[in-house]
């Protein structure tokens, strides 16, 4: 059993200077959960305190149904991989996996039965004679994962791991993580700037900002019901746009008056959840996946926009349209067939079923 | 207009500079000339040395010759410092101050170094200033002092006397060697021996020393040649034969009056030198890695 609790947790340093904000989390056994959000969240320092890296200011961590907050880090069954892999550069590949259970004083057949096994699911066997120098940065991430799997313990721990990782192999690593979580099943606890890491590992996702936690849920959750606009816009690449809009009613039907004067239908299935909110500025969030180029076929509400863009950013498997309306930065998902052109107006389609509203006073999704 | 080519229009930021390979001869002529300068000033003195001792006392006194040349050399002073038994009991006294100024000296550099760099504790910023500062206070300062301490310990004319004094000199350096170099060792490499479940003496010993081994051996070069030509202690501490290192004995024996045994003391001197010239021979890598850790992104 592996569970991992925080209850109410706090970290204040020197002056004051908050960086959790008393975070409240449960993540069950067996879980892969992703810490995500911008630097100086508190993601990193939430996972330091639950490592025992960290003092706790206030708060209760538990760790299997033990509150763990005055145990030491070697005693609460952890095993952490850290960004800049920390593998000990003296020793061989095989030296660094065994350390942690030389030290725990394992007997040797057993060691050397755990590394050999850890290499084998990492793929690292024809490397364990091999000193980290000698290793390329995928390799050294590999072997910084095979001393956390021999250890088998309660609860892995992440701490953005593919960072230092070109984009290729941070891709292929992200795969192997979630191969090696699907064979050892150990309680993962990942931390990340990286929305797409958090959306492709996550069983949950928790959404961390100025040391409080956003919305905590499944990926698919967070991206199509975001509880705020900081979830909204940081799940989800490029980032949902924010267009500001008065909400208002005419003859029991709702609909959206942007700021150049366009008008938008809000679909029916909305009305009840919305109408509370007629005549108040909102704004307006749609992904640029659901502000698309004209498809007649479409039968997911389509409302029309016309927009002028500002550059285009041809991507091969699409094309993305950046425009500015009102002052706000607005992106689009073309089709690549799309003759699209800098400074022609371009009609538009916002699939207005996937439209999100925010009320402005205090950045809530509505 | 761009901004380079707005740039372009404002004098002085583009330098009208010579070519690469011109500005590249110019440095290399330079370096070359100034390293040649350094040698001549660093090398003549051991050289003269070297001549000197490789003359008879005939040769030496002679005026009318030219110093730097050597007309018949002669390994006689050689023969007769290495014959001579108390020259070897110099050597025995210096290598047995040495080896436990060096001892010494590591064991407390490093466990004092370890403790200030990584145990964050209170006031740890102010001790490492301050043990470098000891640093800076000279030894012609200290020996009045310290010559009370140990002749209150009843430490005169012996080499354990030096022995207890030498760290004076060795172990705030060292210890400040250690502070830099463990210092440049990522904070990752702690913590993940931590979880993976190192008590801090194991951390010390399994990772730090192992990891810090090049800065280990730069401190461990510093406190043997500090310790071997140690000359203002021993000339105030150590006054029988017996009890001396090289470095005074070599001239308290060979002077007799105002008579210079100058073929002797040069042989003396030169052969003292060679420990420390061997040392650094063989751990030279290991000393400018040691001296240089952290200086750039490894």
């Amino acid at each position: 059993m592996a569970q991992v609790s925080l209850r109410k947790i706090i970290k204040a340093y020197e002056g004051g200077v908050q960086a959790v904000k008393g975070i409240d989390l449960d993540i069950e056994d067996h879980e892969f959960v992703v810490l995500v959000g911008p630097s100086g969240c508190g993601k990193s320092t939430t996972l330091r305190m639950i490592a025992g890296l960290e003092e706790i200011t206030s708060g209760d961590i538990a760790i299997g149904g033990t509150v763990v907050n005055d145990i030491p880090p070697r005693d609460r069954d952890i095993a952490m991989v850290f960004q800049n892999y920390a593998l000990y550069p003296h020793m061989s590949v095989y030296d660094n996996m065994a350390f942690g259970l030389t030290l725990r004083k394992f007997p040797k057949a057993e060691i050397d039965r755990r590394v050999k096994e850890a290499g084998r699911i990492l793929d690292i066997t024809p490397l364990l004679d091999r000193k980290p120098k000698a290793l390329s940065g995928g390799q050294r991430q590999r072997v910084a994962m095979g001393r956390a799997i021999v250890r088998d313990p309660k609860v892995f721990l992440f701490d953005e791991p593919l960072s230092n990782l070109d984009a290729k192999l941070r891709v292929q690593m992200r795969t192997e993580i979630k191969k090696v979580h699907q064979t050892v099943k150990t309680t993962t606890i990942y931390v990340t700037h990286d929305q797409v890491e958090a959306m492709t590992l996550a069983d949950r996702v928790v959404v961390m900002n100025h040391g409080v936690i956003e919305q905590v849920g499944p990926p698919q959750e967070l991206y199509h019901h975001p509880a705020t606009r900081f979830v909204a816009g940081f799940i989800g690449s490029p980032a949902m746009n924010f267009i500001p809009a008065r909400l208002e009613e005419m003859s029991g039907a709702l609909r959206l008056t942007l700021s150049n004067g366009q008008t938008l239908e809000v679909p029916d299935a909305r009305t009840a959840r919305y109408r509370a909110h007629a005549g108040k500025p909102v704004l307006f969030g749609i992904r640029p996946e659901h502000l698309t180029d004209d498809k007649p076929t479409d039968k997911t509400n389509p409302a029309p926009v016309t927009l002028t863009p500002e550059v285009i950013e041809p991507m091969g498997m699409e094309t993305l349209a950046h425009f500015k309306l009102d002052g706000a930065e607005i992106s689009a998902r073309l089709d690549p067939a799309t003759p699209a052109a800098v400074g022609e107006p371009l009609r538009l389609i916002a699939h207005m079923d996937q439209m999100h509203l925010i009320d402005p006073s205090n950045d809530k999704v509505l | 207009m761009s901004a380079t080519a707005a740039n372009r229009g404002i004098p002085g930021i583009y330098h009208k500079a010579g070519s690469l390979r011109a500005e590249r001869r110019w440095a290399l002529w330079t370096a070359y000339i100034s390293l040649i300068i350094a040698c001549i000033i660093f090398l003549a003195p051991p050289v003269y040395m070297l001549l000197t001792s490789l003359k008879s006392n005939a040769e030496i006194s002679d005026l009318t010759l030219n110093p730097w040349l050597i007309r018949s050399p002669t390994l006689e002073n050689y023969e007769a410092i290495l014959g001579n038994p108390i020259f070897i009991r110099f050597f025995i006294n210096s290598a047995i101050v040495t080896t436990c100024v060096v001892v010494l000296t590591m064991v407390i550099s490093v466990l004092a170094a370890f403790a200030l760099a990584r145990m964050r504790f209170w006031g740890s910023q102010v001790l490492a200033t301050g043990v470098f500062l000891t640093y800076l206070v000279p030894d012609t300062l200290l020996f009045i002092p310290l010559y009370q301490i140990v002749g209150g310990l009843g430490l005169l004319n012996s080499v354990w006397g030096l022995i207890l004094v030498y760290p004076t000199l060795t172990v705030p350096f060292c210890t400040w060697i250690m502070i830099g170099y463990f210092a440049s060792i990522p904070k990752e490499l702690d913590e993940a021996a931590l979880i993976d479940g190192a008590s801090w003496s194991q951390m010390l010993l399994k990772i730090f020393v192992p990891v810090a081994m090049p800065g280990i051996i730069a401190a461990t070069i510093f406190a043997f040649t500090v310790s071997w030509a140690a000359f203002v202690y021993p000339t105030a501490f150590v006054t029988t034969a017996e009890s001396m290192p090289l470095t005074i004995g070599v001239v308290s024996q060979l002077v007799r009056g105002d008579t210079f045994a100058w073929g002797q003391i040069m042989a003396g001197a030169l052969s003292a030198a060679l420990p420390p010239v061997i040392i650094y021979a063989f751990l030279m890598d290991y000393y400018i890695a040691g001296l240089t850790a952290g200086a750039t992104k490894g």
